[in-house]
């Protein structure tokens, strides 16, 4: 594998008192999309949000393209080359499909590479197009959040925090944002840092899966062999093969960490 | 007057005081539009606004009068002084109270205006001036009617400043960007849009908009510490504009001048100072969201 463009080591992030996360350690090699999977309240969005500098991590540091970037102002961290697709997909509701993109480009002074970045997310999104001077709060939530991750895709960015891209989709939009995301690392070299409920399609477009509950990483493997564990199968596919789920946790099974 | 046409009279009265209640209204607007600027960007209501107008009177009278440098260029000078005073305000105060409860942000902005008003008096005095512009009593009859230069000059300068206020918003990047972050703040700092930054230039415009309606009123009012009170008035018409709308804000202005100049005029003494806010609590109970205010409801 290449050498990691992302790295965080012993990362701690609270709420308040609250320790959303207890020391995280991960790699994103350059070009891959690795994925972390976690039941609500694991701490995931945590993880994108400390990377990108919404939040300041108490403890740990974020090591991206060899900097450190921990504590970091957001502005300044996506300047760097990082763009974070927030869950729901926060998009600027009254300003206008075309105006929305264009603020992904803000930190861009290239006219010209920001006119062809703009005809290339379109040909990904072709509904955004004929939605271009629509206002973004009007559109439906699938359609927000391919501008969403337009938008972010218009920082040219070197590396994509996607959160939870699948939620409240159909399935067939949700398939259509999968083939979009792995299109995008596959033909523009991003490398994608992916956070999901959606285990099976996130494991099936990623490289490598780490498995988060509450706030530790309890696994991590390269995603085919994830999809072979009997526990990923159990918990994340909801594939039975015996008995029921009873009290088992894997906080109490501690064997294969 | 020609008294020979009671008819006529009348009416000359009354395009006099359309005249005269649009231009205070302009005022009103132009003071209203930094209070929606402001809250719409950080949630913060700035009781503070019709002080910066007052200060933007002042500064321009300094100019003018101690310096003698001329009226375009202490206007600018003004308008520019405060418009930074907006921002330095902004980074140095008001940025650390977002988030903390509406009352102390009430608190904090009246507390502002009053250490504005003293500081007035401090450096200029607490005399009544008058400032001397190139419109100051000068008419025009158009139709039988005197038009005074005055309130021209509040009309079309508010008018000028609005539609540039609109063509940046709309047409620039930076303009655009403050929309962004005004409209969704956690969004445009994934952006890469300085939100912080953003934040003190919408003060800075907000402050340099109510600079510029302190000079435009300047001839028409006399220029006093006291003058920034009309910011009560102001808060009013962008109630009733629907706090948060922009030509919300301008109508709710020209709305409450006429309505003021012509309760004045045809209602008994004392009406003209309630007038407005009898109307506002009509239109609150009515539409409380206010004429321009909309319900907005986040799409999940």
């Amino acid at each position: 594998m290449a050498d990691p463009l992302l790295t965080v080591t012993n990362l701690e992030t609270y709420y308040g008192p609250i320790m959303a996360i207890r020391g995280i350690s991960f790699v994103v090699p350059e070009r891959s999309v690795v994925t972390i999977l976690g039941a609500n309240g694991a701490g995931k969005s945590t993880i994108l949000k400390t990377v990108s500098g919404v939040m300041d991590p108490q403890k740990g540091t974020v090591t991206f393209a060899g900097r450190e970037i921990q504590g970091m102002d957001p502005d300044r961290v996506t300047r760097l080359g990082i763009s974070h697709v927030p869950e729901g997909r926060e998009v600027f509701p009254f300003l206008s499909v075309r105006e929305n993109l264009m603020m992904g480009a803000f930190t861009r002074r290239d006219a010209a590479g920001v006119g062809e970045d703009l005809e290339l997310v379109y040909s990904y999104f072709p509904v955004l197009r004929s939605r271009a001077e629509q206002r973004a709060g009007s559109l439906s939530g699938g359609e927000q959040q391919m501008l969403a991750i337009s938008r972010a895709l218009m920082a040219r960015p070197r590396m994509m925090l996607l959160d939870e891209p699948s939620l409240g989709l159909s399935p067939r939009l949700v398939k259509e944002i999968f083939e979009i995301i792995a299109r995008i690392n596959r033909e523009r070299g991003v490398t994608v840092l992916l956070v999901e409920q959606n285990a099976n399609m996130a494991l099936h477009i990623a490289d490598y899966g780490y498995v988060l509950e509450v706030g530790r990483i309890v696994m991590e493997d390269t995603c085919a062999r994830l999809l072979e564990k009997e526990d990923i199968k159990e918990f994340y596919l909801g594939m039975k093969e015996s008995g029921v789920r009873g009290t088992r946790r894997w906080k109490r099974k501690k064997t294969w960490r | 007057m020609r008294s020979a046409h009671p008819g006529e009279d009348a009416l000359d009265t009354i395009l006099q005081l359309v005249l005269n209640g649009l231009a205070v209204g302009c005022i009103y607007g132009l003071v209203a539009l930094g209070f929606v600027l402001i809250y719409k960007a950080t949630e913060l209501v700035n009781f503070a606004q019709g002080d910066l107008l007052m200060l933007g009177a002042f500064t321009c009278y300094m100019f003018v009068v101690w310096y003698g440098v001329g009226y375009w260029v202490a206007l600018a000078l003004a308008v520019a002084l405060v418009a930074l005073f907006g921002a330095v305000l902004d980074a140095t105060i008001l940025r650390r109270v977002i988030g903390q409860p509406q009352f102390s942000v009430v608190m904090l902005t009246i507390g502002l205006g009053a250490i504005f008003r003293s500081f007035a008096s401090i450096a200029w005095g607490s005399e009544i001036y008058t400032l001397p512009t190139p419109f100051s009593a000068r008419a025009t009859r158009v139709a039988g009617v005197a038009v005074s230069h005055e309130y021209v000059s509040i009309i079309v300068g508010t008018v000028a400043l609005c539609a540039v206020l609109y063509a940046f918003f709309t047409f620039t990047r930076v303009g655009l960007a403050m929309q962004a972050a005004s409209q969704n703040q956690l969004a445009a700092y994934y952006m890469g849009i300085p939100v912080k930054l953003m934040f003190s230039l919408i003060w800075a415009i907000s402050a340099g908009v109510a600079a510029i309606a302190g000079v435009l009123l300047a001839p028409v009012s006399l220029i006093d510490i006291n003058l920034g009170f009309i910011g009560l008035k102001a808060f009013a018409a962008a109630v009733l504009g629907g706090f948060g709308s922009i030509p919300g804000a301008l109508v709710g202005g020209v709305t409450i001048g006429l309505i003021e100049l012509f309760s004045g005029a045809y209602l008994p003494q004392g009406f003209k100072d309630v007038a407005a806010y009898v109307v506002l609590l009509v239109v609150l109970a009515v539409r409380p969201q206010g004429m321009f205010g909309a319900i907005v409801r986040k799409k999940v």
